[in-house]
């Protein structure tokens, strides 16, 4: 019986059920020094003045550190293809360029001292002009970096065919903005230094890639990487944001240098709202065209990016969303351009999706304006433009290759087990009763790319002498359950306990190389690689016991349940792991071991159906998520309690991006969500129980069958409940209503589509700029 | 996160209390709950030199029956207050609203006293005292005042608590079985009103109480939705007048023009319940 | 100044500022780092801790203000020989945590709920609102409430 396709329970639940997890913020690090930062208060000036007297003599303070005491290169962009000027200084640098920018670093005895000190801190700017909508960034009127010349960091042009639309009857046209958000995870950032007594650096991160963690501090602070020994503690937390490296991670390893003692950074949630990078930030023009029987022929996306003002990852995820474009629909012709820009704001970075829920809400969007336009039924709309189950391997018009898909199946189950026409019939008689509670259906079908990068995974599986196993992975859990999930397949290659089964990650001495976990890339390279590694080892451990049990390799057999090698036909006279890894240690002095560097088998595609019901106040314009039904398919599901609650999570979110959460700022660049209280970060009271399924169509490219499913909830749920509401009050006239749905945007937009009725005016087929 | 350094005291008494005022003067805030002031210190928008801490007065922790009204001791939790008998018995749209008030957490801390003497519009608790047509009972060192709901906040945050008073009780005039609506739009469910409002009927003679939340810069009656009702209209009728003579102003969650939207449609649903 | 409190059953005392925050008093004086720290405006509940038997923001309560109090954390819920509570066992069933750092909250805070909801059957909306002060962002809060469901019908939970 194997052990892959259960629900096997947590490994690492009973000590963070008891006594918690051990995060950066936990360590126990004596003598650590606190750093706190001082940042910019304005979102564009130079800097005139810093006054650091009275902060370098307060109670407390060991030392106080501006741009100029580093003595260390601005970091570049990190994408080759952004523009290589807009460089960012570890700490400001004579100017700022967006409220939140690290201009001073505190290092004292305690947090509070520090906070104190930070009061005295004096800056004095001169304020620059501000940009903050994109749309005006892209004017290169003001400019964040004027020896550049332009605002734009990376453009993705493939071309404008003017006849792209020839031969549709019909075409709708639509500006979409899917709006910043913030990540949150609930640990904020937090990084601790201290350089050992043999002189290496000591940095603990709390980090989705530890690896890249110490490269890029390598590089930065001038080591060789050897000379760098990073750990990853508990991560609480990190969607995407947490891949990226910082220049506060770079400011406490120098700082923990510079003064010689452990120096850590635990950032507050109001820091982190405006220092841990932010997501999304599209401008989406679209245009869909096709016939007027439902037909989809061809498709427009223009795609503006917020980079926020230091060009980081979310500059490039364009490219992602170009990549998915036309989704799960047969559409033969499409286009896909972007430019990203730079905006007096917090950084771009990737989050849960990273430039692929832009694709589909966009899409999704498209399909039901394309739906209302020609009067047709959302779901026959879909149903009709789908990629049949026999059409795969399956190129899309802007070049990507599709592994395996069964969409049509995952959308049938989906609608069936919403009950949709009875869902439809609801809406029906409360559209026909006229009351203020509407019922609004709203569907998404989706595809994504997981795994997309070409880095491969590390992966190593050894023995012990007493029988146990310990594997070390290059991926980087934080919250995703690798150590149960990655043991459940060593024990089912191995026979070996899932009790007995160690699993290390996180540490670059103890895991030599390594790429992390961000991207859905975990399970098929990560996992991948750890289950090659015991099929390995498994091979040199029937060679041993071969030489043991004086037989022929070919005719040593492994017994799983007994954990332990025999001669066909004798299983009485056996060797088990243990005695084997002690026979390797004895013949040759080496472990009983194997390491894998798996390259990567390609992106694999999961998809599936979200179909959300919202209850609309229509006087109020409240929203209320009532039903959430999702029907998900990442391939082989090898522990399905993980995969629902990966898919439950995606969901929370998606959802909190269609409905509630926003980042924003006023016209002078000031951020108006900067904490817990004024941004929405959704909770239990405004989510109901979800309803999920998978249906599971393997891909061929790896040998697990499985794809990512990390971030398949959210890139389906943010479309499904985004129609659902603007479907909930279509019968009054409204055709489109940006996220987040608001009950002030809900309603603005039910009074402007009765003006327009009243007005007379026909609803055309251009939509709403 | 961490609050500017300061002196803390515990206060034994109320006179203590008023003492440690008197000392101290603008230096000195009280504690309570601490649900409205340690947020703002832990932030530093706020940093008093001293906290007199209050917390264990239990003597101002009480819930009474004042003949024809109820007497809150201002120490009193809003968990406490959702739970009271009498509370429920008397003024069932105070142990209703305060039953909603912030989380189970916060209202375990969170004091009625605390809530009303911070004065913030968009507290749920101010306007339904004005709706009932509360009192506050203020302790000062030479003398005990009685001040009228309606005439407690004079501006943003600023009451009429002097710096040498407390506010010690809470006076609520029995319901009477009287009907009563409360409606509150939030974004999320522990978010401060966007718009709220509360209405109470007062007796059989149509005399209603409607308080507003987070509509204007103070907690206000909508005194013309009172008059409208006391002179026959109906809930739709009364409520078109819910905005007037406040002065609304927009900022994230609602613009003035869709506040005062709410305003009225949120009137006229808690009127609707409280006249039926 | 010294405050004293009995933090999970043993009487402890600690000289900190008044300004201490009563979850620094746990994790830094007392050293008991499951309680977390999530945001600064008292919105996430990651620093929920029973004081006197109730749910309580640690965060928002000063070290000072629990003088002579109990107080309860993550660490003192399990049985002193490892015997998960209902709570937390019901959390491990249902996988009701995934990065772990809202859970030491976001378990309190239930046993709370579920303490005082008195002749009261819970039900999935007593749950989510209950919850509303209590931030997650992995789960989706799902399996969170299943478990607390799950918990709150355990028999040794049964006044």
């Amino acid at each position: 019986m194997s052990i892959l396709g259960n629900r096997v329970l947590r490994r690492e639940d009973p000590k963070l059920l008891t006594s918690g997890g051990t995060y950066v913020g936990d360590l126990d690090l004596p003598g650590v020094l606190s750093l706190t930062f001082v940042r910019a208060t304005i979102a564009h000036g130079r800097i005139e003045r810093i006054d650091l007297e009275e902060a370098k003599a307060a109670p407390g303070v060991v030392g106080v550190f501006s741009h100029d005491d580093l003595g260390l290169a601005p970091m570049p962009p990190g994408m080759p293809f952004l523009n290589q000027e807009m460089t960012r200084p570890l700490l400001a640098d004579g100017v700022v360029r967006y409220v939140g920018e690290a201009i001073v670093a505190i290092v004292a005895e305690t947090p509070g001292a520090g906070a104190d000190a930070a009061e005295l801190v004096v800056i004095d700017y001169d304020p620059l002009p501000v940009v903050v909508d994109p749309l005006d960034a892209l004017k290169d009127e003001v400019l964040l970096y004027p020896q550049v010349g332009t605002n734009n960091c990376f453009a993705l042009q493939f071309g404008h065919d003017d006849t792209l639309f020839e031969g549709c009857e019909v075409v709708v046209r639509q500006r979409i903005l899917n709006q910043r958000v913030a990540p949150c995870p609930l640990e904020t950032r937090a990084a601790a230094a201290l350089v050992e007594p043999d002189g290496r650096l000591m940095f603990y991160s709390s980090t989705q890639t530890a690896h890249g963690v110490r490269d890029t501090l390598a590089t930065s602070l001038g080591l060789e990487p050897a000379l760098i020994h990073v750990i990853t503690p508990d991560v609480g937390g990190g969607f995407g944001a947490k891949a990226s490296v910082y220049a506060e991670d770079i400011v406490t390893a120098w700082c923990a240098r510079k003064v010689g003692q452990p120096v850590r950074w635990s950032e507050t949630r109001s820091e982190s709202m405006l220092g841990l990078g932010h997501g999304r930030g599209q401008v989406q023009d679209v245009e869909i065209g096709g016939l007027r029987d439902g037909r989809i022929l061809a498709y427009r996306i223009d795609v503006l990016q917020d980079s926020g003002a230091y060009p980081a990852i979310g500059a490039v995820l364009p490219f992602m969303t170009r990549t998915m474009a036309t989704g799960v629909y047969d559409i033969a012709r499409a286009e896909c351009n972007s430019n990203s820009v730079v905006t007096n704001t917090v950084p771009t970075v990737a989050y849960r999706g990273a430039g692929r829920p832009e694709a589909t809400s966009a899409l999704e969007r498209a399909m039901d304006c394309y739906a209302s336009e020609i009067g047709m039924d959302p779901a026959e709309l879909r149903r009709k433009n789908l990629i049949a189950a026999d059409a795969f391997p399956y190129t899309t018009p802007t070049g990507t290759d599709y592994d395996s898909g069964n969409y049509v199946g995952a959308f049938d189950l989906a609608l069936e087990m919403a009950g949709y026409e009875q869902l439809r019939s609801e809406q029906q008689a409360r559209r026909a009763a006229g009351g203020s509670r509407q019922l609004g259906i709203g569907l998404s079908s989706y595809v994504e790319i997981t795994n997309g990068i070409p880095e491969g995974e590390y992966g190593a599986v050894e023995i012990r002498p007493n029988g146990k196993a310990i594997v070390r992975t290059g991926t980087s859990p934080h919250g995703q359950g690798h150590h149960t999930a990655w043991s459940m397949l060593v024990s089912d290659q191995l026979g070996i306990a899932i009790d007995d089964i160690e699993v290390i990650h996180g540490d670059t001495d103890l895991v030599p190389r390594g790429v992390g976990t961000f991207g859905s890339r975990s399970l098929q390279v990560g996992g991948a690689a750890v289950n090659q590694a015991a099929i390995e080892v498994i091979d040199k451990a029937r060679t041993l016991a071969a030489d043991l049990l004086e037989a022929d390799v070919a005719d040593i057999v492994l017994d799983k349940p007994a954990a332990a090698f025999h001669v066909a036909g004798t299983p009485a006279i056996s060797r088990g792991w243990g005695e084997l890894a002690q026979a390797s240690l004895d013949q040759g002095g080496a472990p009983l071991m194997a390491e894998v560097d798996l390259s990567s088998p390609g992106a694999s595609f999961p998809f599936g159906t979200h179909v959300a019901v919202v209850e609309v106040d229509t006087e109020t314009g409240n929203v209320e998520l009532v039903r959430h039904v999702a029907v998900d398919d990442a391939g082989r599901i090898l522990n399905p309690l993980l995969a629902e609650g990966q898919v439950h999570g995606g969901i929370a979110q998606g959802a909190a991006q269609a409905m509630l959460e926003e980042f924003s700022y006023d016209a002078a660049g000031n951020p108006l969500t900067a904490n817990f209280a004024d941004y929405s970060i959704i909770s239990a009271a405004e989510l109901p129980s979800f309803e999920t399924a998978f249906t599971e169509t393997p891909t061929p490219r790896n040998p697990l069958g499985a794809k990512g499913i990390g971030e398949s909830g959210t890139i389906g749920s943010t479309p499904a409940v985004h129609n659902a509401v603007v479907d909930a009050v279509a019968h009054l006239g409204v055709r489109h209503i940006d996220m987040a749905t608001t009950p002030e945007r809900v309603w603005q937009a039910i009074q402007a589509a009765r003006s327009a009725s009243e007005g007379g005016s026909a609803t055309s087929t251009e939509g709403a700029a | 996160m961490i609050p500017s350094s300061f002196e803390y005291v515990r206060a034994g008494s109320i006179e203590q209390t008023l003492d440690l005022l008197n000392e101290h003067g603008d230096a000195a805030k009280l504690l309570a709950g601490g649900h409205s002031l340690l947020p703002l210190m832990k932030l530093r928008l706020a940093s008093p030199e001293v906290l007199v801490d209050i917390g264990r007065l239990a003597e101002l922790a009480y819930v009474g029956d004042g003949g024809d009204y109820v007497a809150i001791g201002a120490l009193t939790t809003h968990d406490e207050v959702s739970r009271s008998p009498l509370i429920a018995a008397e003024l069932p749209v105070l142990a209703h609203v305060a039953g909603q008030i912030g989380d189970p957490q916060v209202r375990h801390r969170g004091t009625i006293g605390g809530s009303i003497a911070h004065g913030d519009p968009a507290s749920d608790l101010p306007a339904v005292a004005l709706a009932l047509g509360g009192t506050y009972v203020l302790t000062g060192p030479s003398e005990t005042r009685e001040v009228r709901a309606a005439a407690f906040h004079l501006g943003f945050l600023e009451t009429a608590v002097a710096p040498d008073e407390i506010l010690t009780e809470i006076r609520l005039p029995k319901m009477a079985g009287g009907g009563w609506g409360f409606e509150k739009l939030t974004k999320r469910a522990q978010d401060w009103a966007i718009v709220g409002a509360v209405a109470v009927r007062l007796d059989g003679n149509g005399s209603v109480g409607v308080g507003l939340i987070n509509v204007g810069s103070v907690p206000a009656r909508a005194l013309s939705v009172e008059a409208a009702v006391a002179s026959g209209a109906g809930a739709a009728e009364a409520a078109a007048q819910a905005d007037t003579g406040i002065e609304v102003t927009g900022d994230l969650n609602a613009s003035a023009a869709f506040r005062r939207h709410l305003t009225r449609v949120l009137v006229e649903r808690a009127l609707a319940k409280a006249l039926a | 100044m010294h405050v004293t409190v009995t933090l999970n059953g043993a009487d402890v005392t600690y000289d900190v500022e008044p300004r201490t925050l009563l979850v620094h008093y746990i994790r830094d004086a007392a050293g008991l780092k499951g309680t977390n720290v999530g945001c600064d405006t008292t919105s996430c509940g990651a620093c929920t801790v029973l004081l006197d038997g109730r749910s309580v923001k640690s965060c928002t309560v000063l070290a000072a203000q629990a003088d002579s109090s109990s107080v309860t954390t993550i660490e003192g819920l399990a049985e002193a020989d490892g015997t998960m509570h209902p709570v937390q066992k019901a959390f491990h069933e249902h996988h009701g945590l995934q990065c772990g750092y809202c859970t030491p909250g976001m378990v309190m805070a239930i046993v709370s709920l579920i303490a005082e909801r008195g002749d009261h059957e819970l039900t999935e909306t007593d749950i989510r609102q209950g919850l509303e002060g209590n931030l997650c962002r992995c789960t989706g809060y799902h399996n969170i409430v299943e478990a607390a469901m799950a918990a709150a019908r355990a028999p040794e939970l049964r006044s």
